[in-house]
């Protein structure tokens, strides 16, 4: 009995290969042209597919293709732009009187109305109703009885939204808030039809919007299709006949399948092949700015970190580490160094200011060290910075950032890197005050507004104030901004603010990251909006 | 042999109760999964109770324990935190993974009996020493390192396989992913097998069945491999349960949504349901083929019988 | 048959994680306890009766196998113990503007994606490789062979509760335990990750030590003490263990193998050593997404560890061997 020898392996693997390719699929293929169906890779999302309850870019993406509020962020500019607003006027900032335009309906035929908003405000708001982007309605009057702090709440609509008329319903905020209606363009804000109120479960399994396209189905953990909606009203919509979001369990394999011709689109190329992507995609490889910013944030609530010279450290440590040779080594460039505490996408006049930092986050060894030791050295003689290992490719920048500390610190374990094995428990460790030195803080923008920026990271108890930071001047500065009505002051004062997280140096702002992504010969027409999503309604099919 | 059976099933009871209690245990160490529902941002404290409160999250973790037995027994896994029922993860998640295991035991039964059987007959010489040289090598390397280093070479170098398997994850695309899940197990089953060949060479009845001039391929299957086969069967029967939970490195470089993926999804979310719901069915799996390969050992040997 | 049980039913083998390769440990061993009251101890009709260690160890003496895997091994004790003496670098040191380059000259192995030199990295990684190797064996074949003799020495009661609690950490796959139980400690030393693998890793060694502690207690020779009048403990200590002892050291050795190649999957699946400790593993996992840019990165951590589990394999083989009368 002669068995298979070496040989016999090496042989029985070509037949295994061989047969796996005579087999295997080869990309979607299907029609072409205006009814081309786009694959893009994607992740599943952590929530149902609810407006209010989204709050990660994954479920997000599919939000912005089922949905149109009254404002849309402009893909290039990201400007605020009316979309389904026919005007949102205020004389004082608080009261906001808001038409829609008329014509609209979701995708089963229901009429758009002003009920379709404020209903689901409403529902949004509510406690009760567990939406984890209920503090985005938080600015409207009458959100802490739907929404108190403890206890039950004691109505179940906000009393600052009315409905005037089919078409118009009236707003009260319970503060100034002068750019509020450039919020609006965030998913939470969308308008839902009467059919999520009558039967929540079959619309979760099968959500109805009045974006361009239509969930036409949705396999959790593994894709989910949609395909453009024919008698889509809006002035924006699809150019293909649909997409399909297909999960991935490792960016790194999706991109694998990019370059073996099985996905159209990959948004999340993966650090690690950004130094090929060039030969791998020639020009069909886009890296565009995005309004996100990684910052390292502090422990305020420890004690070792707020000390009156604690600036004097965190400034050193900002001033230790060598932007330039990160961004350019780990990223290959699809992050430029941080000049502010803002990001690009913002423009000038909306208040990015890329020498607003200055000489505090330009690399310089010498002088980061002798700042470290005026300020009574770094806490602990070491710092640990925290950061979780399940999401993006956090581990390679870290350990860049300790190697640069070190190197100017001359210490070769003055920073040191502290992994934290899932997200849940990294946000864990932040909430309940355990992080024991700097740790990774990254902030993508829900609305391009310089206040989307500061408040919510730097405000006294603000929703992301991480760090526990607190500084009487900023919250003034910020309130100023706040009831400014004219935009020019609002933006003035907000920088004016920025200036003293700078002096504090609140966190150390790192880089402002790109999105990157890369697309096949199969489709065209690719670009991402500063949220880094890709442009889905106006990619073509070859 | 029906009673045995039924004790072997009694005895399945505190077994299956104690690891679910463990994996429950176990998911609970890792603390708060509230805080990762919220993104880069603190929930806030209202939203965050109320959520505790409906995956009953704010009760003792022995409540939590009792609530969710009583639950499975109707049938009952509980919801992800994505709002799917875990059932239908299963319903999505073990076929892939029972294809996955299916094509990585046909592997460990074709290449690594028949190699272990060519060795075993061929003690010391240079096919015996090349194949166990593979085989410690196979061992040596880390699975993930296999697959990386495979995907790259077949997926992109060469271009023989896609580098990843489609959602519906056929059959034919699942070879060389069920090839680097079984080569561990396959190199095991090689050496398993050489020893107990090459053990039973030598025992009376191979013997016996040579002096009464049978044929030596009837020999070899009849007498030789049938009795060389018992610690074999063990180690396939037992490896069942842990391909099937242990494929998350196999699933998550060959983008394969199986079980692995499943737990490894269901880990990082800390979402309790999902962990505890496939470790409970995987402990099944495990208990079974493990009464399973007793039972065949009857077959196998007729010397032995249960009582 | 005194547990009216089949005789192989704990003898069955372990189900681990993707790592798997603890199975193997458990089937070789059995081997060694397979045939009843077949104690190794009968080997030697010799006139002039030798003890099974002094053949085993005339065995292994001209045994290349174990003189290559123990030199390998010892090499790897000892650039543990004095990493220094081969390698001058520090391996915290790093320059990110030689990031991923390759061999130089005083770089033979290239430098990694921080700018590290590998060659000082694959050196300084071993200690903690065979700390994690050898600590993670050591409490597993202690905790495993307490268990599993007092379960066969004793039978009944004790011996069905026992096997149960074995059988519910067997039940646990064992990435999917490492996952979850160390992502939640934040030490930076190996010793989380050793009490895991012998938390979820005793049961194994349990099961071979309950298998050949029964062989063991029928022989004569332990029945003749205890007709004696010799204590429960005497037995034990004395007269069993010694005999029972071979297929856990022979498993053990093995096991030790499969540890160190763990360790790098946890890594891999972001759950495993942390900095500013140095091991393979660590270096492995982050260098993996590099693999199609530059491969060395990945490579020379991988190949040492392939090499030093390889090491430690071949030697529990060969002391497998060398033990098994009927091999020889």
């Amino acid at each position: 009995m002669r068995g298979p020898t070496r040989a016999g392996w090496a042989a029985c693997a070509v037949a295994v290969a061989l047969a796996a390719t005579g087999c295997g699929g080869g990309g979607d293929g299907g029609a072409g042209g205006e009814d081309g169906i786009v694959s893009s890779s994607w992740s599943d999302p952590q929530n149902p597919l609810e407006p209010a309850n989204t709050n990660e870019v994954q479920g997000g993406k599919v939000l912005d293709m089922i949905f149109r509020g009254l404002k849309k962020y402009d893909p290039k500019t990201g400007a605020a732009t009316d979309m389904m607003a026919e005007s949102i006027e205020t004389d004082d900032s608080v009261n906001f009187t808001v038409r829609i335009k008329d014509g609209w309906t979701f995708s089963n035929g229901e009429k758009v109305t002003a009920k379709s908003y404020v209903d689901a405000w409403n529902y949004g708001a509510d406690l009760r109703n567990n939406q984890k982007n209920a503090y985005f309605f938080g600015y409207i009057d009458g959100y802490e009885q739907v929404h108190p702090e403890s206890g039950e709440p004691s109505a179940t609509s906000l009393s600052g939204l009315k409905v005037v008329d089919d078409l118009t319903f009236t707003v009260k905020l319970s503060q100034k808030f002068s750019t509020w209606p450039d919020t609006l363009g965030y998913s939470a804000f969308a308008p839902l039809p009467q059919s999520f109120f009558d039967d929540h479960d079959a619309w979760l399994d099968q959500p109805v919007g009045n974006g361009p396209y239509t969930l036409q189905s949705y396999d959790r953990g593994t894709k989910a299709e949609l395909r453009r909606w024919d008698d889509y009203p809006g002035p924006d919509g699809a150019q293909n006949g649909g997409i399909d979001l297909m999960v991935y369990t490792d960016n790194n394999t999706a991109y694998t399948d990019l370059i073996a011709g099985n996905l159209d689109l990959v948004d999340d190329i993966p650090a690690a092949q950004l130094r090929n992507v060039g030969s791998d995609l020639g020009d069909r490889y886009i890296n565009t700015p995005a309004g996100i910013i990684q910052t390292l944030a502090f422990p305020f609530y420890d004690d070792a970190w707020d000390t009156p010279d604690g600036n004097k450290v965190r400034t050193g440590i900002s001033r230790a580490i060598n932007r330039e040779q990160i961004t350019e080594t780990i990223f290959q460039s699809t992050r430029t160094p941080a000049k502010d505490w803002t990001s690009p996408v913002l423009g000038e006049d909306g208040g990015f200011d890329d020498t607003l930092c200055g000489d505090a986050c330009e690399y310089d060894p010498a002088e980061a060290k002798r700042l470290i030791e005026e300020g009574g050295g770094l806490p602990g003689g070491q710092i640990k910075i925290s950061y979780n290992t399940d999401t993006g490719s956090h581990k390679d920048w870290v350990d860049a950032v300790c190697n640069s500390i070190n190197n100017a610190l001359g210490d070769d374990q003055a920073c040191i890197g502290n992994p934290i094995g899932t997200f849940a428990d990294f946000r864990n460790q932040i909430g309940e005050q355990r992080m024991p030195g700097p740790f990774r803080a990254g902030w993508q923008m829900d609305y391009p507004l310089i206040q989307n920026f500061l408040q919510p990271l730097y405000y006294t108890n603000a929703s992301s104030n991480d760090g526990k930071w607190s500084n009487q001047e900023f919250d003034d500065l910020v309130d100023r901004a706040n009831a400014e009505t004219d935009t020019a002051t609002a933006v003035d004062t907000f920088q004016q603010a920025e200036e003293v997280v700078r002096d504090q140096m609140a966190a150390v702002p790192l880089w402002y990251q790109n999105g990157s992504a890369g697309y096949s010969e199969r489709i065209s027409n690719v670009t991402l909006n500063p949220f880094s999503v890709p442009v889905y309604n106006e990619i073509t099919v070859n | 042999m029906g009673r045995y059976v039924i004790r072997r099933l009694l005895q399945m009871i505190p077994v299956f109760f104690g690891t679910t209690l463990l994996i429950f245990l176990m998911v609970n160490v890792m603390g708060d999964p509230v805080a990762g529902l919220c993104g880069d941002r603190q929930c806030d404290p209202a939203t965050a109770a109320q959520l505790r409160k409906e995956f009953g999250l704010d009760k003792p973790v022995w409540q939590q324990y009792l609530t969710y037995m009583g639950n499975v027994f109707t049938g009952d896994f509980g919801t992800a935190f994505n709002g799917q029922e875990v059932t239908e993860l299963m319903a999505d998640a073990f076929p892939v993974t029972i294809r996955l295991t299916l094509v990585a035991i046909f592997f460990e039964i074709v290449i690594g009996i028949t190699l272990g059987v060519v060795t075993g007959l061929r003690r010391g010489r240079p096919v015996d020493t090349g194949v166990l040289v593979l085989t410690l090598v196979v061992i040596a390397v880390p699975t993930f390192v296999t697959g990386l280093l495979v995907q790259l070479l077949l997926g992109i170098k060469w271009g023989w396989i896609d580098p990843s398997v489609s959602s519906s994850a056929p059959l034919d695309e699942l070879i060389v992913p069920g090839l680097v899940l079984a080569s561990v197990s396959l190199a095991y089953v090689t050496r398993l097998t050489r020893t107990s060949i090459a053990e039973n060479l030598r025992a009376d009845y191979v013997r016996t069945a040579k002096a009464k001039g049978l044929p030596r391929g009837r020999v070899i299957r009849r007498h030789l491999l049938r009795n060389s086969l018992i610690p074999v069967v063990t180690f396939i029967g037992t490896d069942i349960g842990a391909l099937m939970g242990g494929a998350i490195v196999t699933e998550r470089i060959f983008n394969i949504h199986g079980v692995g993926y499943q737990l490894y999804q269901g880990i990082l979310r800390q979402n309790t349901q999902t962990v505890v719901g496939f470790v409970t069915v995987l402990v099944i799996v495990f208990l079974l083929a493990n009464l399973l390969v007793d039972l065949l050992y009857a077959v196998l040997d007729p010397r032995i019988r249960y009582a | 048959m005194p547990e009216q049980q089949p005789p192989y039913e704990d003898s069955a083998i372990a189900p681990t994680g993707a790592g798997g390769a603890t199975d193997l440990a458990m089937s070789e061993g059995e081997t060694l306890e397979k045939p009843l009251g077949d104690s190794p101890s009968e080997g030697g009709p010799a006139a002039k009766p030798r003890s099974l260690w002094s053949d085993a160890w005339r065995d292994l003496r001209r045994n290349p196998v174990f003189i290559v895997s123990s030199l390998v091994i010892l090499f790897l004790v000892v650039i543990s113990l004095w990493p220094s003496l081969i390698a001058s670098g520090n391996p915290l040191s790093c320059d990110l503007a030689k990031a991923q380059q390759g061999s130089q000259p005083g770089h033979p192995f290239g430098f990694n994606g921080q700018g590290c030199d590998v060659y000082t990295r694959v050196v300084y990684g071993a200690r903690t490789s065979v700390t994690v190797g050898v600590c993670a064996t050591l409490g597993v074949g202690i905790l495993g062979s307490l268990f599993g003799s007092l379960a066969g020495f004793f039978g009944g009661l004790p011996d069905s509760l026992l096997s149960r609690l074995t059988d519910i950490f067997f039940g646990i796959p064992v990435v999917l335990g490492g996952l979850v139980l160390l992502s939640v400690v934040d030490s930076t030393t190996v010793w989380p990750v050793v009490g895991f693998m012998v938390l979820l890793g005793w049961p194994q060694i349990s099961r071979i030590a309950r298998g050949s502690v029964i062989t063991a207690k029928q022989n004569d020779y332990v029945q003749a003490a205890r007709a004696l009048g010799a204590s429960n403990t005497r037995m034990l200590l004395r007269h069993i263990a010694p005999n029972a002892i071979a297929p856990v050291i022979v498993v053990a050795t093995i096991a030790l193998g499969t540890y160190i190649s763990l360790e790098a999957t946890l890594s891999y699946l972001g759950a495993g050593l942390k900095p500013p400790t140095v091991s393979w593993g660590i270096d492995i996992s982050s260098a993996s997404p590099y693999i199609r840019n530059a491969p060395h990165m990945m490579l020379w951590p991988a190949g040492a560890l392939a090499v030093t589990v390889l090491a430690f394999i071949m030697l529990g083989d060969a002391v497998r061997d060398a033990l098994d009368p009927k091999l020889r």
